[in-house]
């Protein structure tokens, strides 16, 4: 009994560190988008970006973290309070709960003793991101609402309008990953695609879909209508000042970040690499090799963003509903009809 | 019509190509201009750390000089404020009195001498006019200021110190001048 009751602690104190370690990386990697944001945009503008705080603009982050937390912080009079200041902490609370189920790695070996690199194996783990995104809308939902601004909701009515249209795609073009996987659990699919043996080179079609859904997701450009400044000012956060903007902010970058460890566990292999194994020392090659591949896409993400122009909001609606559905639905009937035919 | 470039399109309502409709291929090609920009060579000049070169002849913030001995050389014959297209320059007069040699090089010295800066067109007429080699324009820029009434600037704003270590050199603008007149190209 008393053996079996140490085990437990054991774990539980495993997953307790394994869950700090990950949340400390999630905010440092989203706290370094923003300065890669910022030089990233400069470099593609000839400009050489923020380089007065540390070598070459490294303290920016934090400089940025300093000015957030001295600004006033300021509720406007007809604001709905409570909702107001609930609604940044649901979309923090929401951005951060999704890494709980990506597999970092197989398994550390610590004191000869195997530790996983995954907070929760859940059976369903796509689901649950599945789940988790959706609930991202309600903090963009109810700051935008509670703020009692017209341009605020107006952000806020395009985001969530452009979530649920896009879901739809993403989801079906995860479907046929999971045709070919045959389970829902990430850490099988990561496993599956041993080597080089990544869904990518299976399912184009599917990832230029659920890439693209991922950017809408994200309310990244050229999905960016929610906080489209020409025409909203800010968006769904016009009203919000101080930490409070910088939740938003902020959880938009950890979004950034899950949304890109979605994409290369599920298309690019994870901590796979051919030639490297991922339980080579000790199993430390493997997050090294998803943190690498994560951080290219981190890279996309925002290469993208300063190349396109904003989509227009009907050319949004367009591209989600005429052209990503039909071909997510044709992705996965071509799909079927490669199983049928090839098996797995 | 004849085109000034070799880069204007002609604009045609026609329907778009099965290619040009699935946006990727212009999305790559969109890419790959930004990333070709990513590794370019930067164009920004961290300003207060290095200073693009001003231009040898650059006008800006004027310069009372003195004499040799450290004398205003002035003399408050208002030909500055004459030629000045602005009326910038405004001066009351003073005679010298006994004990001042050391001050004043000459009999009448300018007691007031302001330039309002906020006038100033950085001409340089007010170099040209004077005889006596008293004002001349340098390359130090007039800083910036938020009260209209600060940008008047007087004689502890004009006039260089005595010590060698503040004159203010004024050489290689009038070096430049001097080599143009002699090649018979300055105004």
């Amino acid at each position: 009994m008393s053996i079996l009751l140490l085990f437990s602690l054991s774990v539980v104190l495993e997953k307790i560190i394994l869950i700090s370690v990950l949340f400390v990386i999630t905010l440092g990697v989203a706290a370094y988008s923003t300065w890669g944001e910022r030089k990233v945009a400069a470099f593609m503008q000839d400009r050489e970006g923020p380089n007065r705080a540390g070598w070459g603009g490294l303290l920016q982050p934090l400089a940025d973290g300093v000015k957030m937390f001295t600004k006033e912080d300021f509720v406007p009079q007809q604001a709905e309070r409570w909702l107001y200041i609930l609604a940044p902490g649901a979309f923090m609370f929401v951005a951060c709960m999704t890494s709980a189920v990506i597999p970092w790695g197989t398994q550390l070996t610590i004191f000869d003793k195997p530790v996983s690199l995954q907070v929760a194996d859940l059976n369903i783990g796509i689901l649950y991101i599945l789940g988790f995104t959706s609930l991202g809308v309600y903090g963009i939902m109810l700051g935008g609402w509670s703020s009692n601004n017209k341009f605020s909701l107006y952000g806020a009515i395009r985001a969530s309008s452009q979530m649920i249209s896009y879901e739809l795609a993403l989801g079906l073009s995860l479907i046929a990953v999971i045709m070919m996987t045959g389970t829902l659990s990430l850490k099988e699919i990561a496993e599956q695609q041993a080597g080089i043996n990544w869904n990518i080179w299976y399912q184009p079609l599917g990832f230029i879909i659920f890439f693209t859904c991922s950017l809408a997701e994200c309310n990244r450009a050229p999905f960016d209508m929610a906080e489209c400044e020409t025409e909203l000012i800010g968006g769904y956060h016009t009203e919000y000042s101080s930490m409070k903007l910088g939740f938003y902010l902020f959880a938009e970058y950890i979004n950034m970040f899950i949304s890109c460890a979605v994409i290369s566990t599920v298309y690019f292999g994870g901590y796979n690499f051919p030639g490297i194994d991922p339980g080579w020392l000790g199993g430390f090659m493997g997050p090294m090799v998803l943190f690498s591949k994560i951080i290219f896409f981190i890279f996309v993400f925002m290469w993208i963003r300063w190349t396109l122009p904003r989509f227009r909001y009907d050319q949004l609606m367009h591209l989600g509903w005429k052209s990503l559905i039909p071909l997510a639905i044709l992705n996965m009937v071509l799909t079927g009809g490669g199983i049928l035919l090839f098996g797995k | 019509m004849q085109s000034l470039t070799n880069r204007s399109k002609l604009v045609v309502d026609r329907k778009m190509t099965f290619m040009e409709r699935i946006y990727l291929p212009a999305i790559l090609k969109g890419m790959a201009i930004t990333l070709r920009h990513f590794f370019k060579k930067k164009v920004t000049v961290n300003y207060p750390d290095e200073k693009r070169p001003f231009a040898p002849v650059y006008r800006g913030w004027h310069v009372l000089k003195r004499d040799e001995n450290g004398a205003e050389r002035c003399t408050a014959c208002g030909l500055c404020a004459v030629a000045c297209p602005a009326e910038a320059i405004t001066m009351v007069a003073e005679e010298r009195e006994k004990g001042e040699e050391n001050l004043y090089r000459e009999e009448r010295y300018a007691a007031v001498y302001e330039i309002n800066m906020l006038r100033c067109i950085f001409c340089g007429l007010c170099e040209e006019a004077c005889p006596k080699e008293a004002i001349f324009l340098t390359d130090r820029i007039v800083p910036a200021d938020y009260v209209r009434q600060e940008f008047i600037f007087g004689k502890d704003m004009l006039v260089e110190g005595v010590e060698p270590e503040k004159r203010i050199d004024v050489s290689v603008r009038q070096k430049h001048i001097q080599e143009a007149v002699a090649a018979g190209t300055s105004s």
